[in-house]
């Protein structure tokens, strides 16, 4: 054990920090620790010249073989990029599913060549990808999806529609699952593609948020010709396929973005609680205690995932953690700001980066990430099936031709 | 970096655990918890054999000189199998007070025998109802006469050598009282975990040798229990992954309404928590062990983290495998109760949760500051 740098890390860790220290600005040098009050275009913007720049300078999607764009990184390696990275203002929230999930799946089931047209845009960030996974009757029961997949000659035809697509109306490409035989069980049933969102027949609507935004969206296809060649996995093995990119989703999720121990600790120690400083008062220094121990703890399970990951062995979905921990923290640590501003705190600001701003975005972000990528609850299902080895949920669509499930619409 | 211990502390921590189970460890624990016995002098012998005793004690003392991350992995198979023995307080309170503070001469009279197991020492520190401070410490040392009363001493009828938090004028001190001396009188307590021995030891003019002179004792001794903590926070740890694990076997084994309750999601949620919180107190104990092992400056916040994380994973892992566990888990027959006493001795021993989330944002405010 020793959480110190080898002579090569401490190398590599100053590599990173002279090109961050050159090229970005470090959080404590700004005001706030993040964007949240930009909008999207700028922010889009923003970030896809960040992610040319990493691109540019051999620092996009470390893990990543080189020839796909990426820098072939130990995952020591990116450990100490995070933990740079973390010190810096970096714009992002765009590319996350195409790095992350898209990415990860076309490594492994798509076509040398089209691995070679796809991965380095995503990579560089020049193209988006969005994960059209949910529908109106398939969330949490992700294989309960409808969306029809018929095929003829080399080409299928898509009909159907998804719901809750992150970033959809931006984006370029789409993974894709869909039902391409009604008759078989529900698991058996599915087929995977990636399609140009571009394709005739997609049609993107807007869903406002709880927070007053529109990042997410319904998508609707109607005869969207795919080619068969961007099918990934076999014919009716869409769920296996699936599942590969929910894991990787699952690593890929970092800590709910938002003000966490460090933010919350200023705060106590520039207001006043009860007459004096509130990082005085006792149940403030017990919540900041509590917080503190989570995000240690979060950070280091994360610091053993890797160690794992060196050894070899595949990170099982012990990572299902960091988004149940982390979500819920976020909300508390949210609320806890506002109550410190008191009742200025619901105050609408007129600067987007002022404090309160950051506070009132967790307050409704939280909400979303705890459902988004898989509920708390899923995700404690998740934990106690696969990894604790206990018996799964009593269910009532066992060995049943999907089309004979019963669902919600019926 | 490497967030692991190594395949020998590994496999040291498989020895521990097997050697403890043949041992039947917890079922001594409920022994001297059912029996008159202080604690399980064969165990302790036998913890004695296995060197453990020796562990971090430098060679030139006769100990074995290996590290701190050594010792972490047998706190925690310590905390899992409940081992009825005086080690905590002899070996990461005593033993650990001396190698810090001892002069050369104390550590000669004291350490070898310590590594033998010939001696066992303790910290006798509380004295009320009230948390220990400077100010309301009433034990006072004069010229190296001792005249007080401390409670609560975890051992204090099993060890024969006290260290002993003090006033002298306006200043806190520490020092090393005999416990066979004349002058000391020791009274056996009945604690909520008689696993644990407790006692309280009244001195009435009884020699002292102060312990480390030239240090300030309350500083000294705050910096004792940082390092005791990631000690203890090992044996809470091992706590409460058997809690875990107690859980999850009965449910499996249990069932309710056609199927086994571990079906149930109330249930298999619950476990999912207890499974949280065994792994984050996991992490931060890690890195707790690591700025123990090394006298990283992060100690003192790493120990206090460790120290409430795994506070916090013991106490939800003990008292939601006594729920998991319905009627049987309220009985006296089944060893639910034992984790549920032994979680809340440790969690008050060597101060309790508030005091060391205090001393979590107060490590947290020097390294802002800085
Ligand atoms: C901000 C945001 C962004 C999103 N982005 C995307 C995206 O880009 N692409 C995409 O495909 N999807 C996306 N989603 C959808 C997300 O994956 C689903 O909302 C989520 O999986 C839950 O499904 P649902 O909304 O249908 O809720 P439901 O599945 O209907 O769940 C409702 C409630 O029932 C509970 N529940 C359901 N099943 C169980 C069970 N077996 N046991 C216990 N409780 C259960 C849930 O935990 C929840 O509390 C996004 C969602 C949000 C909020």
């Amino acid at each position: 054990m020793d959480f110190n740098d080898t002579t090569e890390e401490a190398k590599f860790r100053k590599e990173v920090g002279d090109w961050l220290s050159a090229n970005a600005t470090l959080k404590e040098d700004e005001e706030s620790g993040s964007y949240p009050g930009m909008g999207e275009d700028d922010a889009l913007s923003l970030a896809k010249k960040w992610a040319a720049k990493l691109y540019d300078s051999g620092w996009a999607c470390l893990h990543w073989p080189s020839e796909y764009g990426g820098r072939g990184s130990t995952p020591i390696e990116r450990v100490i990029w995070g933990q740079e990275a973390s010190k810096y203002r970096i714009p992002g929230g765009f590319f996350e599913i195409g790095q992350g999930m898209a990415g990860p799946v076309l490594m492994m089931y798509a076509t040398e060549e089209q691995k070679k047209r796809y991965l380095p845009p995503m990579a560089k960030g020049e193209e988006i990808w969005c994960q059209l996974f949910s529908e109106p009757g398939a969330g949490s029961d992700l294989a309960g999806l409808k969306t029809k997949s018929v095929l003829e000659g080399d080409t299928w035809t898509i009909n159907g529609q998804k719901i809750w697509t992150s970033g959809a109306h931006y984006s370029d490409y789409g993974i894709l699952v869909t039902r391409s035989d009604a008759s078989a069980q529900k698991h058996k049933g599915l087929t995977y593609f990636f399609l140009d969102m571009k394709s005739p027949g997609v049609e993107v609507r807007p869903i406002k948020q709880i927070s007053g935004g529109a990042n997410f969206n319904e998508v609707y296809f109607t005869d969207v010709k795919i080619p068969d060649e961007q099918r990934l996995g076999s014919v009716g093995d869409g769920w296996k396929v699936a599942l590969t990119t929910l894991m990787n989703e699952r690593l890929a999720v970092g800590d709910a973005s938002g003000p966490d121990f460090q933010e919350a600790f200023n705060l106590a120690c520039g207001h006043d609680l009860n007459g004096d400083l509130a990082i005085k008062d006792g149940s403030v220094r017990d919540k900041l205690a509590d917080w503190y121990c989570q995000s240690s703890g979060l950070k280091y399970t994360k610091y053993r995932n890797i160690s794992a990951l060196s050894r070899g062995e595949t990170p099982g979905p012990q990572a299902s953690i960091t988004k149940i921990v982390s979500g819920n923290k976020l909300q508390e640590i949210a609320n806890f700001g506002m109550d410190i501003m008191d009742a200025a705190g619901i105050v609408r600001p007129e600067s987007a980066d002022a404090e309160q701003n950051m506070y009132q975005m967790g307050f409704f972000g939280a909400a979303g990430i705890r459902i988004a990528g898989g509920t708390d609850e899923i995700l404690r299902n998740i934990i106690s099936e696969q990894v604790l080895g206990l018996p799964q949920d009593m269910r009532a669509d066992k060995g049943i031709p999907f089309n004979e499930i019963p669902s919600s619409n019926k | 970096m490497n967030f692991e211990f190594s395949s020998d502390q590994m496999l040291l921590k498989d020895q521990a655990r097997k050697f403890l189970e043949s041992e039947e460890s917890v079922k001594k624990a409920r022994e001297v918890l059912e029996g008159e016995q202080t604690y399980d002098e064969s165990l302790w012998r036998s913890v004695i054999e296995m060197g453990w005793t020796a562990t971090t004690i430098p060679e030139e003392f006769d100990g074995l000189g290996l590290g701190y991350l050594e010792l972490c992995v047998i706190a925690e198979e310590l905390g899992r199998s409940l081992a009825p023995t005086p080690f905590s307080s002899s070996v990461y309170l005593a033993t650990e007070a001396l190698i810090s503070l001892g002069s050369n001469e104390q550590k000669q009279s004291y350490l070898p025998r310590l590594a033998t197991g010939e001696i066992i020492g303790t910290l006798a520190h509380t004295e009320s109802t009230s948390s220990p401070s400077v100010e309301n410490l009433t034990c006072e040392l004069n010229g190296n006469k001792l005249n007080g009363t401390k409670i609560a001493v975890t051992d204090g009828d099993i060890a024969n050598f006290a260290v002993v938090s003090a006033k002298e004028g306006e200043k806190a001190v520490l020092c090393l009282v005999d416990l066979s001396t004349k002058g000391v009188e020791i009274t056996s307590q009945n604690t909520l975990d008689p696993s644990r021995s407790h006692a309280s030891i009244n001195f009435k003019d009884a020699e002292a040798d102060i312990l480390g002179a030239d240090v300030d004792g309350w500083i000294a001794l705050q910096e004792i229990l940082d390092r005791a903590a990631v000690l203890f926070a090992f044996e809470q740890l091992g706590g409460a992954e058997a809690c875990m694990n107690m859980a999850k076997e009965y449910a499996m084994g249990r069932f309710a309404f056609g199927r086994p309750i571990a079906s149930f999601q109330a249930i298999k949620h619950k476990i999912a928590d207890m499974y949280i919180a065994v792994e984050l107190a996991r992490s931060n104990c890690y890195f707790g062990a690591w700025a123990l092992s090394t006298d990283a400056p992060e100690l003192p916040t790493a120990a206090a983290t460790s120290r409430v994380s795994a506070s916090k994973a013991f106490h939800e892992c003990s008292k939601e495998n006594i729920q998991t566990h319905g009627g049987m888990g309220f009985t006296w027959e089944f060893d639910c109760h034992l984790y549920y006493r032994r979680c809340r001795q440790l969690a008050a021993n060597i101060g309790s949760q508030a005091v060391w989330k205090n001393k979590l944002i107060s490590s947290l405010e020097r390294a802002n500051q800085i």
